[in-house]
């Protein structure tokens, strides 16, 4: 097999569009696809300061180096789960890339910021640690990105989640959901707007990306992951790829499609408006948002338990970590002159 | 040949060579779309061939959880 670009030995096929590329033309066209996503849907602007959400696994690694390739203004966020060796590990992945390229880092350490880390939220609620570990993820990265003065929260979702929500959403007709998923969802008040400049990008090509490019990256996956259903959506969409290469591509494509002339149309205009959360201030559609209501539950419980003294509240501001320097304050956007160089 | 399978966990496989990227997968049950196949450095493409004194390393690209 050869490179579709110039004739060298091929390393890497991208069968769904009957392609091949040598090392070297492969990372070209990976960037390539990148920065066409992020202009076609006018991700991010010219200017515009970029927060994106670092795990340290393969695909929030690749997208941070490919938007400091593109010449973005991207400060990483990652988010310590305290879900024991491999949070650990997931940070120090992270860190190490940070700290190679020179890129500013911050850091959200839940134990530290909350007194409690994912497995103890999810056994005091009784919940699956997926569904507390989203919805903190998701409240967190928009409350720094508001709070920090960036315009933008960039997220590593590929094709294959995307495409394997989409498919577990239609299997049991989640029509709520199934409106919400596209690669851009716009900024509200104290909303920051979400981008997955990825979503057109497989995991696997972006595997190759990151092994071509050598990025350190953590290869482990979270314990709670195992038996996931996502993980079942995914197998069975590879099957159907493998079988008919575009697959995965032209479901979330055309549902895409479909779906924006629907919103067009005005089911957008039905969504319910949203409100201040009374105890912590950010938007929600009921009186307490999902996620304050969430750590007060568990802090009821730790309270009972002996585990978190009773006089203390549950105070949804996250503490911070920058690095490599302490910045002062939070709230004030800094001027341009300000700004960290690197 | 020797193939390293990180899916992740790492499990370690001896296989008669020599074969096409292709079959080895086959052999192992493995979907190609949910893997990347290197020796050493050099990524692999389905169509080459593995020697028998040749290491392999199939790597998984698939990761689970909500996020
Ligand atoms: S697999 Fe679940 S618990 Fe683990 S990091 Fe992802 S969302 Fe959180
Ligand atoms: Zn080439
Ligand atoms: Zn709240």
């Amino acid at each position: 097999m050869r490179c579709a670009v110039c004739g060298r030995k091929a390393a890497v096929e991208v069968r769904r569009q009957g392609r091949a590329f040598c090392p070297e033309h492969y990372l070209e066209w990976f960037e390539h696809q990148v920065e066409r996503a992020i202009r076609r849907h006018r991700m991010i602007e010219k200017g515009e300061r970029v927060l994106v959400a670092v795990s340290g696994g393969k695909d929030s690694i690749a997208l941070w180096e490919v938007l400091r390739r593109l010449g973005f203004d991207a400060t990483g966020l990652h988010i310590q789960l305290g879900i024991d060796d491999y949070s650990r590990r997931a940070l120090e992945a992270t860190r190490r890339f940070a700290e190679e390229r020179k890129l500013p880092l911050i850091v959200v350490d839940l134990k530290e910021a909350y007194r409690l880390a994912i497995p103890e939220l999810a056994e005091l609620t009784r919940r699956r640690a997926c569904s507390v570990c989203g919805l903190t993820k998701r409240y967190v990265m928009n409350r720094v990105a508001v709070e920090e003065g960036f315009d933008v929260v960039a997220t590593g979702h590929n094709l294959d989640d995307e495409a394997s929500v989409l498919l577990g959403n239609v299997l049991h007709w989640q029509t709520d959901a199934l409106v919400r998923q596209g690669p851009v969802l716009p900024a509200k008040e104290k909303l920051a707007k979400r981008v997955k400049p990825l979503y057109l990008l497989t995991e696997r090509e972006i595997l190759a990306y990151t092994l071509l490019r050598q990025l350190p990256y953590q290869h482990e996956e979270c314990p709670f992951a195992l038996g996931a259903k996502s993980l079942l959506y995914k197998e069975a969409l590879n099957k159907l790829e493998t079988a008919m290469p575009g697959t995965k591509q032209t479901f979330l494509e055309q549902y895409l499609k479909k779906i924006e002339l629907v919103l067009q149309r005005g089911l957008s205009a039905e969504e319910v408006e949203l409100k201040a959360c009374e105890r912590c201030g950010y938007p929600t559609t009921g009186e307490v948002c999902a996620f304050c209501r969430t750590w007060d539950h568990a802090y009821r419980w730790a309270k009972r338990k002996g585990r978190i003294p009773g006089e203390v509240r549950f105070e949804a501001k996250p503490r911070l970590a920058f690095y490599p320097e302490k910045k002062e304050g939070g709230a004030a956007r800094p001027a341009p002159a300000e700004e960290p160089a690197g | 040949m020797r193939v390293v399978l990180r899916t992740p966990e790492k499990e370690e496989r001896e296989l008669k060579g020599p074969k096409k990227v292709r079959e080895v997968l086959e052999e192992l049950g493995v979907v190609p779309e949910g893997v990347i196949v290197a020796r050493g450095d050099e990524l692999l493409t389905l169509d080459d061939e593995v020697a028998d004194g040749d290491t392999i390393e199939v790597i998984s690209a698939v990761s689970g959880g909500a996020r």
